[in-house]
């Protein structure tokens, strides 16, 4: 699949190139690359905004090219959520309650139905649960964020897109964000797909990542391989995931691998235990 | 969706016409409207429509492409044209079938009255394209100038002036990010009917509006804080140069003009 934008005209711009890459159903994927690596565009294609100027896209049982048109669509949408960066400037209602319900009564869910998610939403998110009949304009940056996550949230879709869903928010904000997809990825089984700059969100939470550079998808497999190889991550102006350096520095330190790599501070703490245990028993 | 409209954008290039001191290109576009309705017969309106292509090539813009571009008003152009042939009962008939009647008179002004609002869009375009917005404000206030005695004030409407043209494709980015996260949402503006459609126009407007005013709210306290104090004593970084080519530039629409007034019925 490739795609053009203003193609034909003096402005045009390639920005993908022979993207050929699978997302499994189910699974969290992680997208990562440098800015202006295509990134947030091949985003756009899984809810058919873009149409691919060459290829397909294929969404579940539907076909996406460049001829597509309406109801299929709809169809893809209604299945597909995408939370955009800074996805609070989506929010325009008189109040918070109407601005979730939006989504779902545009796809005719039943407005009892959706009354009924929205508000199970607000205490979900962690919102007070004042703020339902509240204009949105009166909350704050973080609460507002809350809110248009609600509103894609409301209308059930089965594979969430998540560009940059943490970008501005301080790092309490942004943990418990996180967590939340997390949650919701597990419970509501989603096909989760998380577009982001960060490593360490990438290495905690993917079971499957794409590295985009320069609008070719450069790199894909599980994260324990992808993630650890540090001199191609490099060549795409990427770094090791926090957790990767730091164990590569400790193994240094004691002069030999640990059991396992790990990606999360948690696993890299346990192995690290571990050693120094068996280690205490050798002595 | 808004990318292949070029109507009021810059096409950076190195042409004869993008050289030119945007002073001689304003006072030229200005003066060639009123030129332009000095043509009344076949002869003028073909000096006229040459002169414009003549202006298009020296310019080096592809013809497709400023055709592809003005197709939203191609349309209106069209619809002129479609007025004046059905609407204008003057003249011998040329044509009749059941309703219809052509005459001969509907059919000349039709293609005069759209050729002429063609020439005048393909011209402002071709000004927009060749110049850069900043050298478009910069022009239109040192022109502007001599109408500092009579207390207008001049600096403050070419600042704002380029204030809106800076932020246009600035909303455009905007109505488009915007746009598509509702319609990512399910909003749906390109069916139903007309009051469905303009329901829908609200989801994009209001976060437009919102988004507007924080902007400019943003830009007040930027300026304030880097101590902008309007036009008094500020020099320039980008000084206008008059040169021979702009001084030509004036001689052939003198000559133009002549001309058109020559052979006009």
């Amino acid at each position: 699949m490739s795609f053009a934008y203003a193609p034909g005209t003096p402005f045009e711009k390639k920005a993908l190139f022979d993207i050929n890459e699978a997302v499994p159903s189910g699974s969290y994927t992680a997208v990562i690359g440098h800015t202006g690596s295509g990134k947030s565009t091949l985003l756009l294609h899984l809810n058919g905004l873009l149409k691919p100027t060459e290829g397909t896209v294929r969404v579940g049982d539907t076909l996406i090219t460049s001829e597509t048109k309406g109801k299929a669509l709809r169809t893809v949408r209604r299945n597909v959520g995408i939370v955009f960066q800074f996805p609070e400037h989506q929010l325009f209602e008189e109040t918070v309650l109407k601005d979730i319900m939006f989504g779902p009564l545009n796809f005719g869910i039943p407005e009892e139905e959706a009354k009924a998610l929205a508000l199970e939403l607000i205490e979900l998110l962690g919102l007070p649960a004042d703020v339902a009949d509240k204009s949105p304009f009166e909350l704050s940056g973080g609460q507002m964020r809350r809110v248009a996550i609600a509103g894609v949230l409301a209308f059930k879709p089965s594979v969430l897109i998540l560009d940059e869903p943490t970008a501005g928010l301080d790092p309490q904000g942004r943990r418990e964000i996180m967590e939340l997809f997390e949650r919701f990825h597990r419970e509501e089984g989603l096909t989760t797909i998380l577009v982001t700059h960060s490593m360490e969100d990438a290495a905690r939470y993917a079971d499957h990542v794409i590295v985009m550079h320069e609008g070719h998808a450069v790199l894909a497999g599980p994260p324990e391989d992808v993630l650890t190889d540090g001199t191609r991550l490099e060549q795409y102006r990427l770094e090791l995931p926090r957790t990767v350096r730091f164990q590569r520095d400790i193994e240094r330190l004691i002069g030999g691998p640990l059991a396992e790599r790990a990606l999360t501070e948690e696993k890299l703490a346990a192995l690290i235990a571990q050693r120094a245990g068996e280690q205490g028993d050798g002595r | 969706m808004m990318e292949k409209m070029i109507f009021g954008r810059y096409l950076p290039g190195d042409s004869f016409t993008h050289r030119l001191d945007p002073r001689s290109k304003l006072l030229f576009i200005f003066l060639f409207i009123f030129a332009v309705f000095l043509a009344n017969n076949t002869v003028t309106y073909a000096i006229l429509l040459g002169f414009t292509l003549f202006v298009i090539i020296i310019s080096r813009i592809r013809f497709s492409f400023l055709l592809g571009g003005l197709k939203p008003i191609l349309f209106l152009v069209v619809f002129t044209l479609l007025m004046h042939l059905f609407l204008t009962r003057e003249g011998p008939v040329l044509f009749h079938w059941k309703f219809i009647t052509i005459y001969e008179e509907g059919l000349r002004q039709g293609i005069y009255i759209s050729l002429r609002f063609f020439i005048l869009v393909l011209m402002t375009t071709v000004l927009t394209l060749t110049t850069s917005p900043i050298s478009i404000t910069d022009g239109v206030e040192t022109l502007l100038n001599p109408l500092k005695r009579l207390k207008l004030p001049v600096h403050e409407l070419a600042m704002m002036m380029s204030i809106a043209l800076r932020f246009i494709p600035t909303l455009m980015d905007e109505t488009d990010k915007i746009l598509k996260a509702q319609l990512a949402r399910g909003s749906d503006i390109s069916s139903g009917s007309v009051q469905q459609r303009v329901k829908a126009v609200i989801p994009l407007l209001v976060p437009l509006f919102v988004s507007a005013f924080k902007r400019a709210e943003d830009l007040a306290v930027a300026m304030e804080v880097k101590g902008y104090r309007g036009g008094e004593g500020r020099t320039r970084f980008r000084k206008l140069n008059w040169q021979a080519g702009d001084t030509a530039v004036m001689i052939i629409f003198g000559v133009l003009c002549a001309v058109l007034l020559y052979l006009r019925a």
